[in-house]
């Protein structure tokens, strides 16, 4: 009983270490990846601009139950005007870069582990090796930079979207006054909120895409292990973000 | 070519519409106060305090509700005990009277404070590194609603007994919140 506690603790720890000396293999491999920029822009284009349709929808949504949840709660205190503060703020420091990676772990995560994955299982990685072409550097750190750059912008765009589904419902529909939704947000919210959703963003991005391309990279080659990756891709990248938030926020405040 | 072509107008504009968001955030949802720190424009002037509640770094200095300045340091007069606020004024607003009174109020019923600037009578203007000398401090509502229930307490006391010593325990509070 203790035995198989202490193997499976241990298999936690390999685990962890194999990811952090992939990560370290991914970050020596960035600036050589970086001069090829034509790959890393296709892979900002997949992970990003497809990822666009499913983080605007997202966003209005969420401001605009934002906005009604906002208004129900507030209009008890008299206060609906402090609305835009709070949907800002709300938006800002947590519900965009949290939601946006969940989102992107859905839909850019799992391509990016079943792309990868495929490519292991069809031995296209052990072609390239073969031909002295180094797969990480190639196929890997292209993918992982462009989930990297991709997810702050996939977050900036969630927050304006969701700000203006907040105003949709508050001001249009519920018919808070527009002048002091808009200034009071501007009076409340500081530069710093805005750079906390950047950087917890940025660092969702890392974590997301280390986990995708990672579990894409090493999944067993066939078609029940790339399934398996891209699970794992998904339940991974939930349980890390909510973690990371929960540390980043702590350490924000 | 044409394939890749779409591809980076496509990868191009995602990261276009990103910096437009952000720069919407940076610029539309909060306002870094249009003359804080950019000296030149602003000048410089402190007021001492009794007590600045929750006066915060950054709250405005408003005169007649119109924005004047900012609250740019806040920090305690190791001798007096007294809080020293230093407020940087706009310089378009050079004509303040020398004599005028400086007082904190709150924003609404729970909102922030903030500095109410009320003009004096005097030919000489404030100029930079001026001292404010007429000063009135924050209203605590605590101490307020302490007042309050001991006044009340204290009444309730006199319609039984003597009138004589209570009332002067409220009010000699009062003389000192007002200058």
């Amino acid at each position: 009983m203790i035995g198989e506690l202490g193997r499976s603790l241990v298999g936690a720890l390999e685990g962890l270490g194999d990811v952090s000396l992939f990560l370290l293999r991914l970050i020596a491999n960035t600036p050589r990846a970086l001069l090829r920029f034509d790959l890393i822009g296709r892979q900002i284009f997949n992970s990003g601009a497809l990822s666009l349709v499913i983080i605007m929808l997202s966003g209005l949504f969420v401001g605009m139950v934002l906005g009604l949840q906002g208004y129900q709660l507030l209009q008890r205190f008299g206060s609906e005007e402090a609305l835009g503060v709070a949907a800002a703020v709300g938006l800002l420091r947590e519900l965009s870069p949290v939601i946006t990676a969940l989102l992107f772990a859905g839909r850019a995560g799992t391509a990016l582990a079943s792309e990868i994955g495929l490519m292991r299982a069809t031995d296209q990685l052990s072609a390239m090796e073969m031909m002295a072409v180094d797969p990480i550097r190639h196929v890997v750190v292209p993918r992982f930079l462009g989930g990297v750059i991709a997810m702050p912008i996939l977050a900036a765009i969630f927050s304006v979207i969701g700000l203006y589904g907040a105003q949709l419902v508050g001001v249009q529909l519920m018919g808070v006054d527009s002048g002091s939704f808009w200034s009071q947000m501007q009076a409340a919210v500081e530069l710093r909120d805005i750079n906390q959703g950047l950087v917890k963003s940025a660092i969702f991005g890392i974590a997301c895409s280390l986990i995708a391309v990672y579990q894409g990279y090493y999944a067993a080659p066939t078609a029940e292990g790339v399934g398996l990756a891209t699970t794992r891709t998904v339940v991974t990248s939930a349980v890390v973000v909510l973690f990371l938030d929960y540390l980043l926020t702590s350490a924000f405040l | 070519m044409g394939k890749s072509s779409t591809l980076n107008l496509g990868a191009g504009t995602f990261v276009l519409l990103g910096f437009a968001a952000l720069a919407f955030l940076t610029t539309q949802t909060t306002v870094h106060g249009p003359h804080l720190g950019r000296p030149g424009s602003v000048y410089v002037v402190t007021a001492k305090f009794d007590n600045i509640g929750d006066l915060k770094v950054g709250a405005p200095v408003s005169m007649a509700g119109v924005e004047v300045g900012r609250v740019s340091h806040i920090d305690l007069d190791p001798k007096q005990y007294k809080a020293v606020v230093t407020m940087q004024l706009d310089s378009k607003f050079n004509e303040i009277p020398s004599d005028s009174d400086a007082s904190i109020f709150t924003q609404g019923l729970l909102g922030g404070k903030f500095i109410g600037l009320t003009a004096g009578g005097s030919d000489s203007y404030l100029k930079n590194h001026d001292q404010i000398d007429f000063t009135q401090s924050a209203i605590i509502i605590e101490n307020l609603i302490g007042q309050l229930v001991s006044s009340f307490t204290n009444k309730g006391s006199d319609s039984s007994g003597s009138s004589g010593a209570p009332p002067p325990a409220a009010p000699s509070t009062k003389p000192e919140k007002s200058k």
